[in-house]
């Protein structure tokens, strides 16, 4: 089957800033996809480009086998997006946006007030559809949000951060909503930073940072892939390099442990890869007390897709976040974006 | 973010379905359309007044600045008028007072104040992130953008106009009758075409409304003391009439002055006699609709480009 959608290297810098550097994925009909990765990795401006807001450096971008580059109009007919922010016009009712909508992608009058009143039923507006937005709570705001984006019926619908800043009650109607969408036959591409959100909805994942895809897959293959359970270890709260690197030696020598990876942004902790087996723990507990050193913590867990994160950048996605918030310019990324270009 | 849901129960299986019949023929047929439909379509002019129709919508359930704009002209009129009643007659050319000097002025300065000023809830638009749903939707042309805005911008100079004109009436300065009044309006608008065109392309080359409103700043009154809205041109320093002959304000303004008192004008007429050359009424005309013309190509790589 023809992908829905297929990316190949695409590049994009916004000045000396390359924010995408060569991503390549390739999306399948009736999938949800998930871009997984730290905020400022790089899966806003990958939509940006594949929903024509931006345009690319260099790199190939199809949608139902059409070139975002070549026909972006017949690719605007076939996707629809719907932004992180959600934006409407407060002073208008939300069955008079939902008509401009119609009107942009040049409904006709009688299919138009018919899909209206469709979805303002699915989407449950009710009453509220002929209410100024500006008096919408944050839930309905995000439904109507939804209702725009899919009016056209899109082949592929574009989430970017479908719930961020969404209530837990409202998270979850919307991957629902998803669920269902995927049911009904629509191709999803939704960018997360959330791990928990892809893990859910996903049937397959690509993980982004720092402009790169660094694994792709579905998440139960990716985690498998790693295979065995995850120990988690702190020796102390903060391990000095040599300590760890020195507990690091002594548990590669255990049989059961197939690999130790240093977490040094999180004071040096120590995520250990072990065969699936109960006596694990208490083996790595009892190798530390004979070796005379203390435990400050220690679990044990199935692998997350924190930890395909993990191995594959040798940092938590977590860690990530916090240290994108202190390196980037919200002002600045902000003027980027609206030039688009 | 509230938490409380007016309905808190999710979208389900079982809720209405996703999709429906004439929609998908219609899905059907836009998929077999491929060739892009350009400015002259239908399609150009459904999302053209859906979007000027948000605009109308937006001022009549916000009228403040349409009440602003009618009354500030007024009081301009009535104000600037009495400021100089007393200058004695015939400094003014061949107008019986000040009031009827002005009128003209008044008109077209009002009507290049609001254009000029068109970009601004664009701007707002790009900032709060609405302006990219314009953005991803195929539109026919993305000057819809900016004959949405002329339209709405011209709708409201038509009731500014409307105002002045009577309120110059009511001051002693007479009317235009039949196609001189269609002149005016037809003035009136290309001015607001042209300039509402280089307002929404300065809209998408400036970084954001501070910077906008500071370029509207230094643009609007200077070119408004630089033009014959004022003084005519012989009352002029001859550096300022140099540039106020090269300022498109004075070829919307000398027309209509020269229409409201000559109910015998013709194209031919010499409306402004400038240090160059005299320019008949026809002349005036063309130089308008150049400038709009320009306008509206020069922001043309704006629109593909800056918004692509």
């Amino acid at each position: 089957m023809d992908a829905a959608v297929t990316i190949e290297n695409l590049k994009k810098s916004y000045g000396s800033v390359s924010a995408v550097r060569g991503v390549s994925l390739s999306i399948q009909p009736g999938e949800i996809f998930g871009l997984l990765g730290p905020n400022g990795a790089g899966k806003t401006t990958t939509i940006r480009c594949l929903c024509t807001l931006a345009t690319p450096d260099a790199g190939r971008m199809e949608v139902m086998g059409i070139s975002v580059v070549d026909q972006p109009r017949q690719v605007r007919q076939r996707l629809g997006y719907i932004a992180q922010e959600i934006a409407l016009d407060k002073v208008l009712t939300g069955r008079e946006l939902l008509q401009l909508q119609a009107d942009l992608y040049h409904m006709p009058r009688g299919v138009a007030r018919q899909r209206i009143d469709q979805m303002i039923a699915l989407l449950e507006l009710g009453d509220w559809a002929d209410r100024k937005t500006g008096t919408y709570s944050g839930g309905l705001r995000k439904r109507l949000d939804l209702a725009l984006g899919l009016l056209h019926q899109p082949d592929v619908l574009v989430l970017d951060e479908p719930t961020v800043g969404l209530d837990i009650e409202t998270r979850s109607a919307v991957w629902d909503f998803l669920r269902q969408l995927r049911a009904a036959g629509t191709t999803v591409l939704i960018t997360s930073h959330y791990l928990e959100e892809v893990d859910a909805l996903a049937n397959r994942v690509a993980i982004i940072d720092q402009g790169q895809v660094i694994a792709a897959g579905s998440p139960s293959d990716l985690k498998d892939k790693l295979g065995g359970d995850r120990i988690t270890l702190r020796v102390r709260e903060f391990t000095p390099d040599d300590e760890a690197e020195t507990v690091k030696a002594l548990l590669l020598d255990l049989p059961f442990v197939r690999g130790v990876i240093l977490n040094a942004a999180q004071g040096n902790s120590l995520n250990l890869v072990v065969d699936r087996e109960p006596s694990a723990l208490t083996a790595v507990q009892t190798t530390l007390e004979k070796a005379g050193l203390p435990i400050f913590g220690i679990s044990q867990s199935r692998p997350s897709l924190d930890d395909v994160y993990l191995a594959a950048t040798g940092r938590t996605l977590m860690d990530a976040e916090l240290a994108a918030v202190g390196q980037r310019d919200l002002k600045k990324e902000k003027k980027q974006a609206m030039k688009g270009g | 973010m509230s938490t409380t849901l007016p309905n808190p129960s999710n979208p389900r299986p079982g809720s209405p379905s996703l999709s429906n019949a004439d929609l998908q023929a219609w899905k059907t047929r836009q998929a077999q359309t491929e060739a892009d439909p350009g400015v002259f379509s239908g399609a150009f002019v459904q999302e053209t007044l859906a979007m000027a129709r948000r605009l109308f919508i937006q001022i009549q359930r916000r009228p403040s600045t349409l009440v602003a704009g009618v009354i500030q002209p007024l009081i301009w009129l009535v104000l600037f008028g009495a400021l100089f009643q007393n200058v004695p007659s015939g400094l003014f050319g061949e107008s019986r007072n000040y009031g009827q000097f002005l009128g003209a002025g008044i008109l077209v300065f009002t009507a290049f104040g609001g254009a000029l000023n068109a970009g601004l809830p664009v701007m707002f638009d790009r900032e709060f992130g609405f302006l990219n749903r314009f953005l991803v939707a195929p539109l026919a042309s993305r000057y819809s953008i900016v004959l949405a805005s002329a339209l709405f911008i011209a709708a409201l100079s038509l009731v500014q106009t409307a105002a002045i004109l009577a309120l110059s009436a009511v001051l002693g300065a007479g009317l235009p009758q039949g196609l001189g009044l269609v002149l005016v309006l037809f003035i009136v608008m290309t001015l607001v075409l042209g300039v509402t065109a280089l307002s929404l392309g300065l809209t998408f080359a400036l970084p954001g409304h501070i910077e906008l409103l500071a370029v509207i700043f230094v643009t609007n009154l200077p070119l408004l003391f630089s033009s014959t809205a004022l003084v005519p041109l012989d009352f002029m320093p001859g550096w300022l009439q140099v540039i106020a002959s090269l300022n498109p304000l004075t070829y919307a303004i000398e027309p209509i002055r020269y229409v409201y008192l000559h109910p015998d004008w013709s194209l031919g007429s010499t409306v402004l006699a400038t240090p160059f050359w005299n320019m008949s009424l026809g002349l005036s005309l063309v130089v308008l609709v150049v400038f709009c013309g320009l306008a509206l190509g020069v922001i043309q790589p704006l629109l593909r480009r800056r918004m692509a």
